[in-house]
C-alpha cells in the first residue's frame, strides 16, 4: 500500500461510505424483495442479485434493499416492493432478470413508476 | 462494486466475546453461506457496543434492529427468518425492563437514547480493526488538518478553548498540560498515553481501545504535531490482550497508510507510536511511576516537582494523557474547542464515559454530558435496581480514590466540583452501584485491602498506615470493633493524605471517610450493638429466624445447601445451627430480610 496523502483520505471515504452508509439511515429509496418459501421457489433470490448488482454499478449510498416474506400472492412471484421517500409504494409482479434491472434504473434512479408491471398501490 | 444488502455488526468486545459472541459470530458467517447469502451479508465485528450486560449483541442495518443475548443455537431461526425472509426474529428483541415491552430498534432503548456519544462515537458502528472504516467516519482527517492548518500554538489553542480536563480522574486542564510541555525546552519530547486502568470495576479505556483504537492514535499524533515529539508509548495492562491486539493493528495499518512514521500525509512531519505492556500495577497508573516503568525501571512515584511536562520519560519533557481523553481530541481538532466546551455545564465541559457494575439493571458503559445527573445515569440509562425487594444504598464514585454517594445526593450533576461537595471524585468512571444489601464498613474494608495491596511500599503513610487501617476495618467487620477505632480510623486517614508521595496513598483512605461521613451509624452498629444491619460481615450475624417478619414462605428451606434449615407449610423456619456452615445463602435469598 503506498503512503497516503491528504487528498486519498476522502478518496478512501467515498469508496468506503458506499458501504457502510447502510448504518447509517436517512435512506431515500427502499426495495423490499419477497423472499417467502413461494418467492424463492419462483426466483427471488435472482432478482435480489439482480437488483444488488445494478446498485453495486452506481455511487448511490441512499438505497436500501431488504427481503421480506410472502407477500400473499403466490402466483404473482417473484415480487418486489419499491418505494421512494414521500411517494406510495408501487408493488411489481412476475418479475424476471430484466424487469428487474428496468425497474431499478428508471425508478429507483430516475423515479418513473413502471406502470406495465406495476401489481398494485400502496401497503396492505 | 459489489454491494451488500445487509450489515450485521457483532460486538466483540471483551464483555460479549466472554458471553459466546466468537462461537455467535463463527456459526452466524457458517449459516450464511450455506444459505449463500454470505456476499449478500456484511458480518462485522464492532468494538464494545456499551450494552454489555445483554451480550452478545447483534444491530442489523439497514434496519437498525437490536439483538440481545444471542447463542449460536439462534443462527438457523435469524437467517431464515431476518435475512432471507426480512422477518425480524422478536423472540430475541431487548425487553426493556420499564416498559414490558418489546423494544427492537436501538435508538428506542433509553440505555442508548439518553446516551450522548464523542470518545466513544464509533462504538459499535465500524469495524474496529479496519482503518478504512475509520477514514470513513471523518477519521484521521482532523490529523491532516492539523498538520497542514495549524501552528502547534494554535493546535494547543483549540484545545485550551474546549475546556478538556484529564479524564483519568485528576482532571487537570489539557491544553494547558500540553502548553506546559510545548514551552517546555528540549529537543526531544515523548507523548505517552495511559491506558493501565486500574480501577476495579472500571473498563472505560479497554472498551475504547477495542472498539476505536484509531482515536487514540490519530488523537495522539496530533499532539505530537503540538509539543514536537517524534516518539510516543501507549501504556496499557497485559491484562487487556485485546485491547493491546487490536491497538498494534491500528499502529500497523496507520504505518502502512503514512499516517505514523515518517513524513506522515506527506508532509514531512514524523511520528512513531509503540506500545508498552504493562504488568497489572495500580501504581503504575501514577504517572510519575508509569515513566519509570517505561524506561524498564520498578514503578514507584517520584516526588513532584519537576513535573513530567518539564522532566518525564528519561526526564525528556513529556505530556501523559488518559484514553479517554485522547479519544476526544480528534474532534476537538475538527469542530472546535467552541464546540465541545458548548456542551456541559460552565464548570465541567464536554461527555463523560462511565463504566456502569454492580446492582444495576444496564451494566455496561455509558456516555453522557456533563451536567446530567447521578440519578439519571442510574435509573434512566441504568435501569435502576434489579432486585425488586432491595433499594438503593450508594454508588462508588472513583473506585479505591473515590467516595460514594448516598440517596440524598443523587441529584449531584456530573460535574468535577460538584462530586468533590458530595463527598466522592469524578475519578475516571467507574460507577459502582450499591443496594441495601452491601454492607458499607465491608466496602470501606474491600477498597482499603486493594489499596493496601497496591502499595508500592516506598513512603511509609501509605505502606503501613493503610495497613493498619486495614487491620482495623477487618477487626470491625469480625465484631471485635471498639468505638475508639472509628477515631483512629479518622486520624490515620488524615496524616495517611497528608504525608503520601502520591496520589494512591493520598486518596486511599477516601473510601472510608465518605463511607463515615454518611453512614456512621453503620459503623456504630458493628462496634457498639454488634450488629451487621445489611446482613454481610459473618461474624455479626446469628443465622437466627425473625419469627415476626417470617412470611412462612420457605424459599430459604428450599435453597440451604446443606439441610440445616427446617420448615413446614405456615410455619416458620428453623436454622440448626450444628448444621449451618454461614453461607448465607438463605440470607441472600430472603426477601424479607427475616433472618439475623
Ligand atoms: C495510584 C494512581 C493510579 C492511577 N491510575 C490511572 C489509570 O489507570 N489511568 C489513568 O488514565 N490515570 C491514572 N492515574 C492518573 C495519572 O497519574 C494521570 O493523572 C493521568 O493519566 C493524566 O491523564 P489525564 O490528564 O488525561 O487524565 C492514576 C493516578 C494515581 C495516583
Amino acid at each position: 500500500m503506498a503512503k497516503l496523502k491528504i487528498s486519498d483520505l476522502a478518496k478512501i471515504k467515498d469508496r468506503v461510505h458506499q458501504d457502510t452508509s447502510l448504518r447509517e439511515g436517512g435512506a431515500q429509496v427502499k426495495i423490499t424483495v419477497h423472499m417467502g418459501t413461494c418467492g424463492i421457489a419462483s426466483g427471488a433470490r435472482t432478482i435480489l442479485n439482480t437488483v444488488m448488482d445494478a446498485l453495486g454499478e452506481t455511487e448511490r449510498t441512499d438505497i436500501i434493499v431488504t427481503t421480506s416474506g410472502c407477500a400473499g400472492l403466490c402466483s404473482h412471484e417473484p415480487m418486489l416492493t419499491l418505494e421512494r421517500l414521500g411517494e406510495e409504494p408501487i408493488k411489481y409482479a412476475k418479475l424476471d432478470e430484466a424487469k428487474a434491472r428496468q425497474i431499478f434504473m428508471r425508478h429507483a434512479l430516475e423515479g418513473e413508476v413502471q406502470t406495465d408491471w406495476a401489481l398494485a398501490k400502496g401497503t396492505e | 462494486m459489489k454491494r451488500f444488502r445487509m450489515h450485521m455488526l457483532i460486538c466483540g468486545g471483551t464483555g460479549c466475546q466472554a458471553a459466546g459472541s466468537v462461537e455467535f459470530k463463527e456459526a452466524l458467517e457458517a449459516e450464511l453461506k450455506k444459505q449463500d447469502a454470505s456476499d449478500e451479508v456484511a458480518v462485522v465485528e464492532t468494538g464494545c457496543n456499551g450494552f454489555c450486560a445483554m451480550g452478545p449483541v447483534l444491530v442489523t442495518y439497514p434496519e437498525g434492529i437490536f439483538y440481545v443475548g444471542l447463542t449460536d443455537k439462534d443462527v438457523p431461526e435469524l437467517v431464515e427468518e431476518h435475512v432471507l425472509k426480512g422477518r425480524p426474529v422478536e423472540r430475541l428483541f431487548y425487553k426493556e425492563p420499564s416498559a414490558k415491552e418489546l423494544i427492537p430498534e436501538m435508538n428506542d432503548i433509553p440505555f442508548f437514547a439518553h446516551q450522548e456519544l464523542i470518545a466513544l462515537r464509533n462504538r459499535g458502528v465500524l469495524d474496529a480493526e479496519s482503518i478504512d472504516e475509520y477514514i470513513a467516519r471523518d477519521g484521521y482527517q482532523a490529523l491532516a488538518q492539523a498538520l497542514t492548518q495549524m501552528t502547534p500554538e494554535e493546535i494547543v489553542d483549540e484545545v485550551k478553548k474546549s475546556d478538556l480536563r484529564g479524564r483519568g480522574g485528576g482532571g487537570f486542564p489539557t491544553g494547558l498540560k500540553w502548553e506546559f510541555c510545548q514551552k517546555a525546552p528540549g529537543e526531544q519530547k515523548f507523548v505517552l498515553c495511559n491506558a493501565d486502568e486500574g480501577d476495579p470495576g472500571a473498563f472505560m479505556d479497554r472498551s475504547i481501545l477495542e472498539a476505536d483504537p484509531h482515536s487514540v492514535v490519530e488523537g495522539m499524533t496530533i499532539a505530537a504535531k503540538a509539543i514536537g515529539s517524534s516518539v510516543g508509548y501507549v501504556y496499557c495492562r497485559a491484562e487487556y490482550p485485546l485491547a493491546v491486539y487490536r491497538l498494534q493493528l491500528a499502529i500497523d495499518q496507520a504505518k502502512e497508510y503514512g499516517l505514523l512514521g515518517t513524513n506522515i500525509l506527506d508532509t514531512g512531519f514524523d511520528f512513531d507510536l509503540h506500545i508498552y505492556q504493562g504488568a497489572g500495577a495500580f501504581v503504575c497508573g501514577e504517572e510519575t511511576a508509569l515513566m519509570r516503568s517505561i524506561e524498564g525501571k520498578r514503578g514507584m512515584p517520584r516526588p513532584r516537582p519537576p513535573f513530567p511536562a518539564q522532566a518525564g520519560l528519561w526526564n525528556k519533557p513529556t505530556i501523559l494523557n488518559n484514553v479517554e481523553t485522547w479519544a476526544n481530541i480528534p474532534q476537538i481538532i475538527s469542530k472546535g474547542g467552541d464546540w465541545y466546551a458548548s456542551i456541559g455545564t460552565e464548570d465541567s465541559k464536554g461527555t463523560k464515559v462511565f463504566a456502569l457494575t454492580g446492582h444495576i439493571h444496564n451494566i455496561g458503559l455509558v456516555e453522557v454530558p456533563m451536567g446530567t445527573t447521578i440519578r439519571s445515569i442510574i435509573y434512566d440509562i441504568g435501569g435502576g435496581i434489579p432486585k425488586k425487594h432491595r433499594k438503593f444504598k450508594a454508588v462508588q464514585l472513583g473506585g479505591p480514590s473515590g467516595g460514594c454517594i448516598p440517596e440524598e445526593y443523587l441529584d449531584t450533576p456530573c460535574e468535577y466540583d460538584a462530586i468533590v461537595k458530595a463527598g466522592a471524585i469524578m475519578g475516571s468512571g467507574g460507577m459502582i452501584v450499591m443496594d441495601d444489601s452491601t454492607c458499607m464498613v465491608d466496602m470501606a474494608r474491600f477498597f482499603m485491602d486493594f489499596v493496601q495491596d497496591e502499595s508500592c511500599g516506598k513512603c511509609t503513610p501509605c505502606r503501613e498506615g493503610t495497613r493498619r487501617m486495614l487491620q482495623i476495618l477487618e477487626k470491625i467487620c469480625d465484631g471485635k470493633g471498639e468505638v475508639s477505632d472509628i477515631e483512629t480510623l479518622e486520624e490515620l486517614s488524615a496524616t495517611i493524605q497528608e504525608a503520601s508521595l502520591c496520589g494512591l496513598g493520598q486518596t486511599g483512605p477516601n473510601p472510608v471517610l465518605s463511607t463515615l461521613r454518611y453512614f456512621k451509624e453503620e459503623y456504630e452498629a458493628h462496634v457498639i450493638d454488634k450488629k451487621c444491619p445489611a446482613r454481610t460481615c459473618v461474624a455479626l450475624l446469628d443465622f437466627v429466624v425473625n419469627e415476626e417478619a417470617c412470611t412462612k414462605c420457605g424459599v430459604c428451606f428450599r435453597a440451604c445447601p446443606v439441610d440445616a434449615i427446617s420448615w413446614k407449610k405456615k410455619e416458620p423456619a428453623f436454622i440448626h445451627l450444628d448444621k449451618c456452615i454461614q453461607c448465607k445463602t438463605c440470607i441472600d435469598k430472603c426477601k424479607f430480610d427475616a433472618i439475623d
